[in-house]
């Protein structure tokens, strides 16, 4: 069969926005964006941010939506068909998604664990040395193991366990449908947070510190690079996801407006959730009597011990909102953790002609064992270094060199073409700037900027041998598997033959 | 709340919520399926 009719294919045009968004809209929306709001200047910092949407992220993000649609194929497929030379370019973001959901799934697990404890509030009084002693185990560095936590391992099984269960079906009947039930429930569970968020005493207070402008933070050179990255992390560009999602599209799809959709979603889903992250940590401040930025935090700390914090200090609600709120983190974490593993498993079903539901039944046992090492006492450890070295240096390299090679050695004209026949809006100049300099210039600077300061201060006091061990180890298989899996031979040649319509 | 924050969030809400709205409205007034 060729590859053209054997190509899974969304059911409808909104399956695929509804798949988009999901994948996009993810942890990061919820427990990064609103401190990267507050840290580079409040109200000031959406300057910098949107002028860095409409630069460099919708840009990027309608390249991918091309490439996928114009070539039906999966990150290594697409670049392949433009140029054999070229397919190596394409496993590097299959490999970057790999080291995520390795970790990733980790994470979903907990979310997964303090949803049925915010039911009886079950971290306890004092949620911070519960989350990191009694939950995690934490044990004296990346070095040593510690013991397994079971908890933290049966929540592994579920999350590989339902995306095999659910994804290994057809797309439509799969990915799809998952992302038609649990988007709108995200948004139903965020909108009760956010609403209760809002209306609680003192509420004002942190978002008064939220939105506040600081303007002489536009000067800052460091604020522009914080909202260039915000941006492209947050749209899981450079991960051969959205690649891979519209290679599902039918032929001629319009890309230009459903990359605008998923980009003003996943800003629309990351602002409004600031407003109910800010509200809750105002509340917090003003029950506890102490300024708002004592109790601000980011990230793991906010999820799993400020917000714990919070739940304990509104009685009863503290239950209901506690479980809603965690529900929300395991939709937005499945939602782009299924995004990630299909754009892991979609290029060795092209290439190598694997069947799905056996690729599906091979990644996820394999994935189970090898994140099974987050459930010991140093998980949270090797999770930090390996997201600090797959975000600094992984995905940022890929940004630049998909835009680089698409805008230099490919013909940018072809891919403006092929836009803008199918679609309703057109891209011009803006976007050959933004791919030609803006992007590869922000993500450059970006990654000099890690890569310094890596080397001279390291990362969170790790010692060079953890950083080594992990981070760069990361890296190393990466780049191994990228030479490996680009040397080894398509099983149908006649796929990589391209013919333009 | 200051007067100046209150600008900002609508601002933002604006935005974000304004040009989502606008993108889906010509997709579904406009577009192909």
């Amino acid at each position: 069969m060729s590859n053209e009719a054997s190509r899974p294919s969304w059911n409808s045009k909104m399956g695929f926005i509804l798949s988009a968004v999901g994948s996009a809209v993810g942890l990061g929306n919820i427990w990064r964006f609103p401190y990267v709001l507050y840290a580079n200047g409040g109200g000031g910092f959406l300057i910098p941010y949107f002028v860095a949407i409409f630069t460099a992220a919708i840009p990027l993000l309608i390249l991918e939506y091309i490439l996928g649609s114009k070539y039906r194929g999966s990150a290594p497929l697409a670049f392949a068909r433009n140029n054999k030379k070229f397919e190596w370019v394409g496993w590097i973001p299959t490999l970057v998604s790999l080291m995520i959901i390795l970790y990733y799934s980790a994470i979903v697990s907990w979310a997964i664990n303090y949803l049925f404890l915010s039911i009886t509030r079950g971290w306890g009084a004092d949620p911070s040395s519960f989350f990191f002693s009694d939950f995690l185990g934490l044990s004296d560095g990346p070095l040593s193991f510690g013991g397994v936590n079971l908890s933290v391992l049966f929540g592994l099984i579920v999350v590989w366990g339902g995306t095999f269960i659910l994804c290994s079906r057809q797309l439509d009947k799969g990915i799809e449908k998952f992302n038609k039930i649990l988007l709108p429930l995200l948004g139903i569970s965020l909108l009760i947070v956010i609403i209760r968020g809002v209306t609680l005493e003192g509420a004002s207070i942190g978002l008064n510190v939220l939105f506040t402008p600081d303007f002489s933070q536009l000067l800052n050179p460091k604020v522009w690079v914080a909202a260039y990255s915000q941006v492209f992390f947050s749209l899981s560009v450079a991960m051969g996801i959205m690649i891979t999602y519209s290679s599902y599209l039918p032929k001629k799809s319009d890309v230009v407006n459903t990359a605008f959709i998923t980009g003003f979603a996943n800003s629309a889903f990351e602002f409004t959730v600031s407003i109910g992250v800010f509200g809750i940590l105002g509340y917090m401040s003003y029950q506890n009597n102490v300024p708002v930025t004592e109790v601000i935090q980011s990230g793991v700390g906010l999820a799993f011990t400020a917000f714990p914090q919070a739940f304990n200090l509104m009685g009863g609600f503290g239950n209901v909102l506690g479980v809603v709120f965690f529900a929300s983190l395991v939709f937005a974490g499945m939602t782009s953790f299924v995004s990630l593993t299909e754009a892991f498993i979609a290029p060795f079903i092209d290439k190598f002609k694997i069947e799905r539901k056996k690729m599906y039944m091979y990644v996820c046992i394999g994935g189970f064992a090898i994140s099974s090492m987050y459930a010991t006492g140093a998980g949270l450890y090797i999770l930090d270094i390996v997201d600090y070295f797959i975000n600094s240096f992984g995905i940022v390299f890929v940004g630049i060199i998909e835009a680089v090679v698409v805008g230099y050695v490919f013909k940018l004209d072809s891919f403006a073409e092929y836009a803008n026949k199918n679609s309703i809006q057109s891209v011009g100049k803006l976007w050959f700037v933004s791919l030609l300099l803006v992007v590869p210039i922000f993500l450059t600077i970006n990654l000099l900027l890690s890569i310094y300061t890596t080397i001279t201060q390291g990362y969170e006091g790790y010692s060079l041998s953890a950083l080594g061990i992990y981070g760069l180890g990361a890296l190393t298989c990466i780049v191994l598997f990228t030479l490996i899996l680009s040397k080894l031979p398509w099983k149908n040649k006649e796929d990589l033959e391209f013919i333009e319509d | 709340m200051s007067g100046i924050a209150i600008l900002f969030m609508i601002a933002g809400l604006c935005i974000t919520w304004g040009g989502l709205g606008y993108a889906l409205y010509i997709q579904f007034t406009r577009g192909k399926k």
